[in-house]
């Protein structure tokens, strides 16, 4: 292979995206050098397996990566505003309406939520880690070295162009031949990894490490929110491994699952990522839920209305999520009575949601709210939400799909319901939880400018779309006519809106972390769940004592009692887990090899995956386990945090 | 992490941490479970998609399937006769019934290569049709999961040598049991549903 067949060339956005990666790499190399970080970069954070250290790499990924796939949404917006300038060609067009797409769903929602949950899940439970630390910095380092696979293509290789979806067999090794399209497979699979073992890490940790007294009906609605994600990751994600190493063996062994030879079966592609897609949405917006109704019930200053009805509602969303997956398809031709079973099953989905709406609702009615930034970001989902859940219920009517199909006025709806929804709450459950995890408030006159640019921007993007849609503009082209013009160019204006209102969110984060007085009390917000018993910063053990349950609310019931997580007579060592630099080596060799499967270089690839074995069977012969943090240890520690 | 010890009932549920992988164990066979339906459902759509290359039924035969059958089935109650002995202690019986296991796997995984080979002989692979890419993918992926049991159980048998039973070994040996009859069952569908059905067609 020549130089240049691997590393992309031609397009002058791409060489300029070369030159920024080698000037932040070695910006980045420079500054850890200069301020001698390496050791500090490896100790504390490379090796670590404190769940909450976990999660802030994971949030910090995912900004990262809501960068990347906001760069791609301008990009696309600059060149549907001035269709005939040439700023991206066809070609290209394609590329980034793929990546955009598979980056926001893959490498942002869900990581950003994963890290929300990371952090906040065992605090909520009174856990002092996850069931298996070591299984979680693995997944993260599987998510990270995925998202750096998929990431690369853009530079080496050439990026997917079949669209997120990546229908065969447009995807097929016949029509997309070179290895963009192995990019997307294995990028996805070695993430998926990850995301298959925090199910299991998660659902372990809520079933088992709950704090002494907590029934499943007393858990914070977070964490109830994560329990029943994890079910969907878990029941889920598998049929995404086999879609995707089906679509891998057709494309480099040359099987014919998916191909028009043979008597493959194109359209059973669709099913199977359909089967998954359908659940991953719900995967990425169960949690938001969860966010909301904390902050909701936070800053309403009242128990959350409906507690029960909530949980059993994200219960029947999760089982139902199984159900509606043709909905993606039904222009596929599957028959009347199909379509029709399926379109049925796609709005009833709208019952169990309404019932969340309203207790949301009901939670604010006669409550004495106090308008903070996380809390803006809450009141502002509900109406913008309902709007893609109209448009939701419209686009389940399979007759007027065949209307709506493809067209723009879908793009809007699923917009309306992962940026409203999704989004909002990534927004949202990082200002409310910031404190928690960094030890300061993010600024809140700063932090309602970038939500005010963000809300209004998000609606004069968005909002046209239906028109435009309506109008017959379909997704995916590159130029358009006339008379869509107008509109397109107020969408475009409202993303620039978006984008300034992410730059300030970012510049908070450092004007915060220069500025903002450092928190005393573990108590940022008056909270009502066990996170907010911890101090602030939160030892690395995170409960000297694990206070016992016996209701909902339960830190509102301590503050009440006056108890706290610190009382000396109930002191005992505390048992913690080592760190390790395994994980990261295992999942650096895997993405070795899946690199080396992407160019289809098979020996390299064996050798990767050997060596990747080898590891496991390294961590097999591990009996590392951990060690005691002794009484006066803690005694130091807590009186230091506590200010006694 | 927490320390809660019982001091009495099998060694591999005495610590929390032992629960806790066991339960985490369960779980992922749950996704295991979804895994194979899946890999089943496509083959079960594919089913009949020979295009030019051979049928089912002109290459599969009952003998070498039911060989294949008996011995992966006489290795699913071994296996539990070394869990049996394990918890009765026995550090020999465990190690003599394990290994046993592990050869009647082997000679299964002998069976399934033979068999491939053969087939491909006959212009039936990867490549020649829908259907026998589903098959191929559907038994290999069994296969492979026999495959990795079998170096699985290999290095447990060296910790046992080297440590003894306690509850981390015996853990482990538990939950590589349940993979094992995990792997079990999966077959017991593939022998049905791929094998007997694909004979009469």
């Amino acid at each position: 292979m020549k130089l240049d067949e691997f590393f992309v060339t031609g397009e002058p956005l791409i060489y300029g995206g070369m030159v920024s990666i080698v000037l932040v790499t070695s910006a980045a190399i420079f500054l850890l050098t200069y301020l001698k970080r390496w050791g500090w970069l490896w100790q504390e954070w490379l090796t670590t397996v404190d769940h909450k250290k976990i999660g802030i790499m994971y949030i910090l990924s995912a900004l990262a990566m809501l960068f990347r796939g906001g760069v791609d949404a301008l990009m696309m917006r600059i060149q549907l505003t001035f269709p005939n300038m040439n700023f991206l060609g066809a070609q290209h067009y394609d590329e980034i309406f793929t990546t955009h797409g598979t980056v926001m769903i893959i490498f942002m929602a869900m990581p950003f939520l994963i890290g929300l949950m990371n952090i906040v899940v065992p605090l909520q439970i009174g856990a002092r880690d996850f069931a298996f630390p070591f299984l979680n910095a693995l997944s993260f380092w599987s998510f990270f070295f995925g998202a750096m696979l998929f990431n690369v293509s853009f530079v080496i290789g050439g990026s997917p162009d079949a669209g997120w979806t990546s229908y065969t067999p447009l995807a097929g090794a016949a029509l997309s031949p070179g290895p963009g399209q192995n990019f997307y497979l294995l990028g996805l699979q070695l993430a998926g990894i990850g995301t298959l073992a925090t199910g299991i890490n998660l659902m372990v940790t809520i079933l088992k490490m709950r704090a002494p007294g907590m029934k499943l009906f007393q858990m914070p609605i977070f964490t109830w929110s994560t329990l029943v994600t994890t079910f969907i990751i878990i029941f889920a994600f598998p049929i995404l491994t086999v879609a995707l190493a089906l679509m891998t063996i057709d494309r480099i062994f040359g099987a014919q699952f998916f191909t028009l030879t043979g008597e493959g079966m194109p359209m059973m592609w669709a099913n199977l990522f359909w089967m998954w897609g359908h659940p991953e949405v719900y995967i990425v917006i169960l949690p938001a839920f969860g966010i909301f109704s904390e902050i909701i019930a936070t800053f309403a200053r009242k128990q959350l209305f409906g507690y029960k009805a909530m949980v059993w509602s994200m219960i029947l969303i999760a089982g139902l999520s199984f159900l509606v997956w043709v909905h993606h398809f039904f222009t596929m031709g599957a028959g009347a009575l199909v379509n029709s079973v399926f379109s049925v099953s796609t709005m009833l989905i709208a019952v169990p949601t309404g019932v969340k709406i309203f207790n949301w609702l009901a939670t604010l009615y006669k409550s004495r709210i106090q308008i903070t930034t996380a809390m803006l970001w809450a009141l502002a989902f509900i109406p913008s939400f309902v709007m893609g859940g109209v448009t939701g219920v419209m686009l389940g009517m399979a007759a007027a799909d065949y209307q709506f199909h493809n067209s723009y006025f879908l793009i809007a709806h699923f917009h309306y319901v992962l940026i409203a929804g999704t989004v909002f709450a990534c927004f949202a459950g990082l200002v409310y939880w910031y404190p928690k995890m960094f030890g300061h408030k993010m600024n809140e006159r700063i932090g309602k400018h970038s939500f005010w640019w963000f809300l209004i921007g998000f609606h004069v993007c968005f909002f046209p779309q239906h028109f435009v849609g309506l109008d017959g503009m379909p997704r995916r082209i590159f130029t358009i006519i006339p008379e869509w013009m107008p509109l397109n160019v107020i969408s475009t204006v409202g993303a620039f809106g978006m984008g300034v209102g992410f730059v300030i969110f970012v510049y908070n984060i450092y004007y915060s972390w220069k500025n903002s007085p450092r928190e005393t009390n573990g108590d940022a917000w008056d909270g009502r769940t066990l996170e907010w018993a911890t101090p602030t910063p939160v030892p690395f053990y995170n409960f000297a004592t694990v206070p016992k349950v016996s209701g909902l609310d339960a830190f509102l019931s301590m503050k009440k009692k006056g108890e706290t997580t610190f009382d000396e007579t109930k002191l005992e060592a505390i048992h913690m887990p080592s760190n390790t630099g395994r994980p990261f080596i295992m999942m650096g060799i895997l993405f070795f090899a899946s690199f080396a499967l992407v160019f289809e270089w098979i020996g390299l690839a064996a050798v990767g995956l050997i060596g990747t074995l080898i590891m496991m069977g390294i961590r097999s012969f591990d009996y590392d386990e951990g060690y005691y943090v002794e009484v006066d240890e803690i005694k130091k520690i807590e009186r230091t945090v506590r200010g006694l | 992490m927490s320390t809660q010890e019982w001091s009495t009932g099998p060694y591999e549920y005495r610590t929390q941490e032992g629960r806790m992988t066991i339960l985490g164990f369960w779980i992922f066979l749950g996704a295991e479970v979804v895994l194979f339906s899946t890999l089943f459902a496509t083959y079960a759509v594919l089913f009949g998609r020979t295009a030019d290359a051979p049928l089912p039924g002109d290459l599969f035969e009952p003998g070498i399937t039911l060989a294949m059958t008996f011995l992966l089935l006489t290795s699913s109650f071994t296996c539990g006769l070394a869990i049996h002995n394990m918890r009765a202690g026995s550090l020999k019986g465990l190690i003599t019934w394990l290994i046993i296991t592990l050869a009647l796997g082997l000679g299964f995984l002998g069976f399934e290569i033979y068999e491939f080979v053969h087939y491909a002989h006959e212009g039936a692979t990867l490549q020649s049709s829908a259907f026998w890419s589903a098959f191929f993918v559907l038994a290999g992926t069994h296969g492979v999961h026999v495959t990795l049991g079998i170096g699985w159980a290999v290095l447990l048998l060296i910790q046992l040598v080297q440590r003894g039973l306690n509850p981390v070994t015996s853990r482990k040996v538990f939950v590589v049991s349940l993979y094992w009859h995990f792997l079990d069952v999966i077959w017991i569908f593939i022998f049905t549903s791929v094998y007997l059905i694909g004979m009469v067609v």
